[in-house]
């Protein structure tokens, strides 16, 4: 098989992945899921990596190094917002619902 | 590449499919977050393992700088300035992925006869849509951060230069396929970053979530590009994934907000329905004091808060579960009516009142408890306005159109606390405001719900 259709059968299989796992998600979740994807595509990081350790031009290493910062940004911030976020989901088990014990109306 | 390599990439792209799977249910959401996160820690550290990496101590101290900014910035971030921070996270991704492809095609050009078609294609893709999505995502910041306005701005001719740098920039992108040179590269860098903000200005700032959204899912394409120039399965599937939930979030935001996405971007163009009246209005209202509407809650049987961006604003939100707390041990039954879109993205009122600890038994969506309003004493809307808005029922004309509001409406009474008059974040004017059921209680949102807070109590 062509190589190209290699990776367009993986693009194309991703595609539906993609939309499947998240077809069932409910819209307090939009926010965090957002950010949880957006901190995904941070793996650009890798890429920058990959380019950067093998150019021997001055000019593309800084542009390389300056691409490494923004992906790192990226990457530790969106899934370190993601986190701070989804933290306070699972706070609410505990027992700060008002009750109807006081009744003095 | 090595077989262990491959194999521990593919076991990266699983973990990046489980992580998402996780984000999508809210007792697996934390657990997937971390899983994509230690996938991606480990698909960035593999390389400097099997490869003999030239300037490993400057890529190190740079992923050290990014990491360190990365971790302030998600550390310090207010929850209220979540969406913004979303943004900027995603422009400068999309920027890495434009550097990243520029660079290829700079390393492509020596030998671009044995490059593939395909493969200059993907790198041209990668720099113009990482570009747009850099600057998209930088103006969609300055909207929200308020460093710039957050109407709509538009202005004559913008139509024919959103035109003509489209064409232009297909034009770059075939240069790019048959003659592959550095100075068309750079151009078409720059084209994207005009596009990326021609493409935001015109959109108004209620719309902006979607927008973010839609960027999100454009650096994902970018980064799945860019997967295929590098030859890297891991790129390619995690930017597919994030491609493709991205647009399908994407439209499930639109919909929860009656809108579509060609109306949300092209609509202030086609004649500026987005752009609303945007001035305080000068008709009679009527207006009461804390122990006023003090007296309504406590004697209430059913109350029902509609809470809003204004009430994040004012960081009210504790006082808020407070006051909650106070009505429901005087025997009141108070709940929390969510709009989907309530706060400035999809379930960000959730986070926000989370933080606030809040039961979560207490925050009912939208669809649940419209029916509940025309059994509702009182309706208390704290800094919301637009969600509350029967224009989106009556007025076919208004902006917000078809948007499900909820049925505040219905309710006997209904409390607004507001700071001013000034409309919406649609910009446009809340009927509801000047119904004879309603009461206006002005003033920061904190400070009034504690002036509130203390009537009650003294009941």
């Amino acid at each position: 098989m062509d190589e190209a259709v290699v990776w367009l059968t993986i693009f194309i299989l991703s595609v539906f992945v993609g939309i499947e796992v998240i077809s069932k998600v409910s819209s307090t979740l939009h926010t965090p899921l957002m950010s949880g994807a957006n901190a995904i595509h941070g793996i650009i990081l890798l890429g920058a990596v990959l380019v950067t350790g093998t150019t021997d031009s001055d000019v593309a290493l800084v542009v390389g190094l300056v691409a490494i910062v923004l992906a790192a940004v990226n990457m530790v911030g969106g899934f370190v917002v993601t986190d701070r976020m989804l933290q306070m989901f699972v706070r609410k088990k505990k027992p700060a619902a008002p009750t109807n014990e006081g009744g003095a109306a | 590449m090595p077989t262990w390599v491959q194999l521990v990439y593919l076991a990266c792209a699983v973990c990046f499919i489980l992580a998402l799977k996780g984000l999508s249910g809210p007792k697996t959401a934390r657990a997937g977050n971390l899983v994509g996160a230690a996938a991606a820690v480990v698909a960035v550290i593999v390389p400097f393992i099997y490869l003999d990496l030239d300037h490993v101590p400057l890529i190190v101290a740079a992923i050290a700088v990014g990491t360190v900014g990365g971790v302030i910035g998600a550390q310090r971030v207010q929850m209220t300035q979540m969406p913004q921070m979303v943004a900027l996270f995603n422009g400068v991704g999309g920027g890495a992925a434009a550097l990243v492809a520029l660079l290829e095609l700079d390393e492509m050009i020596p030998h671009a006869d044995d490059v593939s078609w395909f493969t200059l294609a993907a790198t041209a893709f990668t720099i113009l849509v990482g570009s747009i999505s850099f600057a998209g995502s930088i103006i969609t910041f300055a909207k929200l951060q308020e460093l710039m306005t957050s109407r709509p701005v538009v202005f004559p001719g913008l139509p024919i230069v959103f035109g003509g740098a489209g064409i232009a920039a297909i034009v770059l992108g075939v240069l790019t396929v048959t003659g592959p040179s550095m100075t068309v590269g750079i151009v078409l860098a720059l084209l994207g970053l005009l596009i990326g903000v021609l493409l935001v200005l015109p959109v108004g700032g209620a719309d902006v979530p979607i927008v973010i959204s839609l960027l999100n899912a454009f650096t994902g394409l970018t980064v799945a590009a860019g997967g295929y120039v590098l030859s890297n399965v891991v790129l390619l599937v995690a930017g597919t994934l994030v491609g493709s939930s991205g647009t399908f979030l994407t439209l499930l935001m639109a919909k929860a907000m009656g809108r579509s996405v060609t109306n949300i971007l092209f609509g202030a163009l086609k004649g500026g329905s987005t752009l609303g009246a945007g001035e305080a209005s000068d008709r009679p209202v009527r207006s009461a004091g804390p122990e006023d509407v003090a007296i309504l809650l406590g004697y209430a049987d059913r109350v029902i808060i509609v809470p809003g961006y204004g009430l994040a604003v004012a960081q009210a939100q504790h006082t808020l579960r407070e006051l909650v707390d106070v009505l429901g041990a005087r025997g009141t039954q108070v709940d929390y009516a969510i709009h989907p879109v309530a706060g400035r993205m999809p379930g960000h009122m959730n986070v926000l009142l989370a933080e606030a600890q809040v039961p979560y038994e207490q925050l009912i969506e939208m669809d649940e408890i419209n029916g509940d309003f025309k059994h509702t004493d009182v309706v208390l809307v704290v800094g919301a306005n637009d969600v509350v808005n029967p224009a989106a029922k009556t007025t076919p004309g208004a902006p917000i159109y078809g948007m499900p509001i909820l049925n505040a409406d219905e309710a006997k009474q209904i409390v607004f606390m507001k700071r001013s008059m000034r409309p919406g974040f649609a910009g446009i004017e809340n009927e509801l405001l000047f119904d004879p059921k309603t009461t206006l209680l002005f003033g920061d949102a904190k400070d009034s719900l504690g002036k509130l807070l203390n009537a009650v109590k003294a009941l």
